[in-house]
């Protein structure tokens, strides 16, 4: 099968640092995967990387068989169907909830398509189905501004959903959550990876578990294991660098 | 529920082009039919002021389109004014004809005076109004095409943006200081005489422009409030506060500014254009980068990204300037500097600002009607 991300020996230095070295990582349509790692070990970075925030030095890297990001600029790769949630949530706090998910509905991005958009039936729709799913029915007036840190980390959540992208990419969904909203949080990927591809990055181990994905493990810039979390937690060098802090 | 109108506009944005369509019926009726001693008189220079005021106000308006919703602060938007006036006084510089006081039946007084023996190719045209009135906004409109091209691809923003804006007109001052550019140096152009075949200091003439500026207000203020109202508007609101998460959704932000950019310099051509006629003159005074700031002061005063915010505020501050420089001018500038320290400090969403909490205070005084459904969507 045609793979629908495939990084191979991407780098990118920082003045000389390197974040990332020499990194390779392959996923298949469909797949979910979790990748974990120490502060620093270059997760954020990788997704700079394919969201076309940041440009490797060196490295190939393809979306969807044949599309070599590196040469794309960050609309056009979000428009390819590449979403993409910060580590920091960021929704748009002087528009409302319901203003944040119409921004980012399937729809032309053009400024003259824009300026004529009109809420279709079907758009309303969708919107509500997935204020519903994000469970923020009863707040789609409020600004953006005014939401709970959690109910900022769902809104940006139902705004990828919205986009309806193909590849997902996710950092640190749950940080700043409580122990119910984690659960939900790995519910809702769950359910959204049965018809898309994600990559979630997490340092909560519960919640990698609750996923119960393949896991990568990164380590200065580069991949140090690959496989089941219980293979990946097992690794002496995982222990070491990360697990047995 | 509120009102809104087809378009997504809402029913509130009607007052201030009412209030203006209103100006523009009341102010010629009352310089040109109402007898002066009446309290309901108004003088030919009274109406000249106030036409003057909604000019600044028209291009306080475009800034904010720019400011208060892209947040590009732009401290050069005084260029795209000055240039929409260059283009109409050349026009009315042509009206003269050979009533000028060399007589010349083509060349402008200061063309005879500087020994040129032709028209310059770029005054070609300006003889005929459609054509002065296309490059009112065509002009400013290139221009900041054109910069902004370069600057928002170039991903320039925040203050190094606000700097180069700066320089853009700083330029465009030294240039058309030179008397060999063609635009009459530092004299500008003035001594216009007519403006399609009537003349200029006519009352009846007077009331018109000040009827044709609330218009063009009143126009370009809803045009304004429908963008902002559109989809197009909130990807500007958004692109203001996360540039970044926007290119994340997929919009080439580049193009939202550009658009919202040139459209703005359009507009605060068409205010220059306006200006010019009712001022009597345009100079490369117009350029300079003082001028640009006080347009940013006006829309800060009144309130940023709100439009109606812009329009207050242009009017008020305008308003203070004309009674402050006839009764002590020599603290007029350091008045201004205090408005803007006050109003950054203490009233950081302007007049209307404060004029919206007090009001939303009084409100919640009231009992809340329990049917009271927010809306933003059907
Ligand atoms: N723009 C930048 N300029 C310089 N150094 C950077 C930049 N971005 C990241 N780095 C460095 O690259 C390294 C990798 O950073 P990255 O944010 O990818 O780590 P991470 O795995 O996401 O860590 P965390 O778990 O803390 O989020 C860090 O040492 C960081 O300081
Ligand atoms: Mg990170």
């Amino acid at each position: 099968m045609e793979s629908l991300l495939y990084l191979d020996g991407v780098t990118v230095s920082f003045d000389g640092f390197k974040a990332l070295n020499g990194l390779s990582l392959v996923l298949q349509p469909g797949e979910m995967r979790a990748v974990i790692g120490p502060n620093g070990a270059g997760k954020t970075t990788m997704m700079d990387v394919i969201t076309g925030k940041t440009r490797p030095q060196s490295g190939t890297v393809l979306f969807d068989g044949g599309t070599d990001l590196t040469k794309l600029r960050e609309n056009d790769i979000a428009t390819l169907g590449i979403g993409r949630k910060f580590q920091r949530p960021t929704v748009f706090e002087h528009l409302s909830v319901w203003d944040n998910l119409e921004l980012a509905l399937k729809a032309p991005r053009g400024p003259f398509s824009t300026l004529m958009w009109k809420a279709a039936a079907e758009h309303r729709a969708r919107i509500n189905e997935i204020l519903a799913v994000i469970r923020l029915g009863d707040r789609r007036d409020r600004l953006a501004g005014g939401l709970s840190h959690g109910e900022k980390q769902w809104l940006e959540i139902g705004m990828l959903l919205a986009q309806e992208p193909r590849l997902l990419l996710v950092d640190e969904p749950v940080a700043g959550m409580t122990d119910a909203e984690t659960e939900q949080t790995a519910a809702l990927l769950r359910d959204v990876a049965e018809t898309r591809s994600v990559v979630v990055v997490e340092h909560d181990m519960h919640f990698v578990r609750a996923l119960g994905v393949k896991v990568t493990c990164l380590h200065e810039g580069s991949v140090l294991a690959e496989g089941s979390l219980d293979s990946v937690s097992a690794n002496q060098q995982v222990i070491d660098v990360y697990l047995g802090r | 529920m509120r009102m809104v109108l087809p378009g997504g506009l809402d029913r509130s944005k009607l007052v201030l082009p009412i209030l203006l369509l209103a100006a523009a019926v009341y102010v010629p009726v009352a310089v040109l039919l109402i007898p002066e001693g009446s309290p309901f008189a108004l003088s030919v220079h009274s109406a000249g002021l106030f036409g003057k005021y909604l000019c600044y106000a028209l291009l306080a308006l475009a800034l904010d389109l720019v400011w208060g919703y892209c947040g590009i602060l732009s401290l050069g938007h005084g260029a795209f004014f000055a240039l929409g006036g260059y283009a109409m006084g050349m026009y009315l510089m042509r009206q003269i004809g050979p009533r000028g006081v060399y007589g010349h039946p083509v060349l402008p007084d200061f063309m005879v005076f500087l020994n040129w023996q032709e028209l310059p190719w770029y005054w070609y045209g300006f003889n005929h109004f459609p054509f002065a009135a296309l490059m009112v906004l065509l002009v400013p409109g290139l221009l900041a095409f054109a910069f902004g091209w370069f600057a928002f691809r170039s991903r320039v923003t925040g203050v190094y943006l606000s700097i180069i804006t700066q320089a853009l007109t700083f330029a465009l001052l030294l240039a058309f200081f030179r008397n060999d550019m063609g635009f009459g140096g530092n004299n500008g152009l003035t001594d216009f005489k007519e403006i399609l075949g009537f003349e200029l200091q006519a009352p009846g003439t007077r009331a018109a422009l000040f009827a044709a500026t609330a218009l063009a207000l009143a126009l370009c203020y809803l045009l304004a409030a429908w963008v902002v109202s559109s989809k197009a508007g909130k990807v500007m609101t958004a692109l203001r506060d996360a540039e970044s998460r926007v290119r994340f959704l997929g919009y080439d932000v580049e193009r939202y500014k550009l658009f919202a950019w040139t459209l703005s310099a359009m507009m605060a051509g068409l205010a220059g254009a306006l200006y010019v006629p009712q001022v009597g003159i345009i100079n490369p005074g117009e350029f300079a980068p003082a001028a640009s700031i006080e347009a940013v002061i006006w829309v800060a005063v009144g309130g940023r990204g709100t439009l109606t915010g812009a329009v207050i505020g242009a009017v008020m501050v305008n308003f203070g300037k004309s009674w402050f420089t006839s009764a002590m001018p020599e603290f007029w500038l350091f008045a201004l500097g205090g408005l803007f320290v006050l109003v950054t400090l203490y009233l950081p969403r302007g007049v209307l600002g404060l004029v919206s909490d007090l009001w939303s205070r009084a409100e919640s005084h009231r009992r809340r009607r329990p049917d009271d459904v927010p809306q933003a969507s059907p």
